[in-house]
């Protein structure tokens, strides 16, 4: 980490620049100095409520989801060896998806706030243990991907079914609003109840991140040097789950942005996959609230979806990464 | 002392034996060549001896342990291992990829301890790699990349060296300097088992040879005693010349 702190202090500062603009920019543009007085409770009431209810829970959401979905692309890379996995890729942000939409179906989500979280999260721990499994079996990684392909069509469709079964045309909406992926009008609240787990699965993937390193290597001479590596897989699927349920439960799906920051922080930290873990959450977090800056202000008639705009741009770039890998890996 | 030992292993994958009861120790200072033709079982023995596959009958000791109950950790500071696809993941720098060989010893790539960085420098200048230190990985070439691996299994100051092929596909001054480090290793006290394709090589460097064949030890001893025309025709099938040490093969038999 001692390597990194330069890299990490940049990113930090500039996602704290970015979270303040975020609360300067909108519909209603805000001068710096009533952001200020309003975040330190001393603005207008009105003021107050923009930053508070409103501008800062947004752009926090935003980062976290990143974040999030940022760490947990990193740390699969580094479990499956492979530059293109990602939450979103391998089909574990739809099944967190249609995890969530399931609880919204059936109406759990009113007899707990916690349902939705953990809905998600569930359908995201399936998933990832699914493709952990596989990736026992085969070390091809375009196997990998198309497992993920399968998990995406497969939960794709069981959330076409349950849009099918739709009681009224407000559930649908719903719905759909989770499949394209927002941090429009979320709070605090919201914010609260997805933050113990995104919490806990990132300390995992962090506290877990050495053996990522190990993995450079190849499983055999992985284990060979000393990694346990059974425990690493667990550990890796739970801390990924978690965190990308979380971040589901709060955001819907939001995909690539797991696989583009990796890919540009790997070059920073000499490739390690371990190093890689920190600064790519901050970056992913970093996209992600800007992305969402830029569909507040665009001006268009209806809000641009942040998960629309994320795959706008996130899959070509995919696609580019996919392009750069040489043959003869698989 | 910490040694390798194999006490009456067999192998089973479904129906089929791999490995048919078979015992054979490592000591320290041994240079240990494992002979065979491919699919004589001499990796998943190998394996089977470093606990990274289980036996279905028999046993392997690692420093008097069991190698199945030892933890991967302990296991690695006991026995260095060299497998023989060194598939790497990422283009990363020479210096990681020697350090991961401190893993055991609870190294972090990108802040060594002083002891770990010791350690990794020392495998560094063995393997003549001072020069390359900072390239990336996929700037090598197989004879570099080669001996990456080994001062990767070297910077674990192990005293145990377990290496699969380790001078397959590389040219013949390359083989000399990845076997004249193995040999350095053995001369400082480390006990090495190493698989071989090439005879010579063994014959020339191994203080003892194993022959293998259909999951079966042959023979075990001195190439002096166990290196013979008779030998490579049964293990082989080739037809030889054998004069002392030097080995000359005629063709297949």
């Amino acid at each position: 980490m001692r390597a990194d702190l330069p890299l990490n202090l940049v990113l930090i500062l500039a996602a704290v620049a970015a979270l303040f603009a975020a609360c300067l920019l909108g519909s209603t543009p805000m001068p710096v100095g009533r952001v200020f007085a309003a975040m330190l409770g001393q603005g207008s009431s009105g003021d107050a409520t923009v930053i508070w209810q409103i501008r800062l829970p947004r752009a926090l959401a935003g980062f976290l989801v990143g974040a999030a979905l940022g760490a947990s692309g990193a740390a699969l890379q580094g479990l499956l060896r492979n530059p293109l996995a990602e939450p979103g890729v391998l089909g574990v942000s739809a099944c967190a998806v249609l995890g969530a939409t399931f609880t919204l179906y059936y109406g759990l989500t009113a007899i707990s706030p916690w349902a939705l979280p953990i809905g998600a999260i569930i359908g995201a721990l399936i998933a990832t243990a699914l493709i952990a499994l596989a990736a026992i079996r085969t070390r091809s990684v375009v196997t990998l991907i198309l497992i993920g392909v399968g998990l995406s069509s497969f939960a794709g469709a069981a959330m076409s079914l349950l849009m099918n079964f739709a009681p009224n045309p407000f559930t649908l909406s719903d719905m759909v609003n989770w499949m394209l992926g927002s941090v429009s009008n979320r709070s605090f609240n919201e914010i609260s109840f997805a933050a113990p787990f995104m919490a806990a699965g990132l300390a995992i993937l962090f506290f877990s991140r050495r053996g990522l390193s190990a993995l450079t290597l190849g499983e055999e001479a992985a284990s060979g040097i000393g990694l346990n590596l059974k425990n690493q897989r667990i550990l890796t699927v739970l801390g990924a789950g978690l965190a990308t349920g979380a971040a589901v439960s709060l955001a819907g799906a939001i995909g690539f942005v797991g696989i583009v920051a990796p890919h540009v922080i790997r070059p920073l930290v000499k490739y390690d996959p371990a190093r890689s873990l920190v600064p790519s959450a901050l970056l992913a977090g970093l996209f992600l609230v800007l992305a969402d800056i830029g569909v507040r202000v665009a001006p268009t008639q209806t809000e641009l979806k942040l998960g629309v705009v994320a795959a706008i741009i996130g899959a070509p770039a995919f696609i580019w990464i996919a392009m750069q890998r040489r043959g003869g890996h698989d | 002392m910490t040694d390798l030992r194999a006490d009456n292993i067999t192998v089973t994958a479904g129906a089929m034996s791999l490995v048919k009861g078979v015992s054979f120790t490592v000591g320290a200072g041994e240079f240990v060549a494992m002979l065979g033709p491919n699919g004589a079982g001499k990796t998943t023995l190998i394996r089977a001896a470093l606990g990274l596959q289980k036996p279905a009958a028999g046993a392997a000791f690692i420093g008097g342990d069991n190698a199945g109950t030892l933890s991967a950790l302990k296991r690695a500071r006991r026995a260095a291992y060299l497998p023989q696809t060194r598939p790497l993941a990422w283009p990363s720098r020479v210096i990681d990829i020697v350090a991961l060989g401190r893993f055991a010893h609870g190294a972090n790539l990108g802040r060594l301890s002083k002891s770990d960085r010791a350690a990794v420098m020392t495998a560094i200048e063995a393997c003549d790699l001072a020069h390359l230190k900072d390239r990336n990985a996929d700037t090598l070439s197989g004879g570099e990349l080669a001996r990456v691996h080994c001062a990767r299994a070297f910077a674990a100051g192990a005293p145990l060296l377990i290496a699969d092929e380790p001078v397959a596909a590389l040219d013949p001054r390359h083989q000399f300097s990845v076997m004249d480090l193995i040999k350095a290793y053995v001369a400082a006290g480390g006990g090495a088992l190493v698989v071989l394709h090439d005879i010579a090589l063994a014959a020339q460097y191994a203080d003892r040879l194993i022959w293998m064949k259909d999951g079966r030890i042959i023979a075990d001893g001195a190439p002096k005693d166990t290196l013979s025309e008779k030998r490579l025709a049964d293990i082989y099938a080739v037809k030889a010349t054998v004069t002392h040490n030097t080995v000359r093969i005629h063709g297949a038999l």
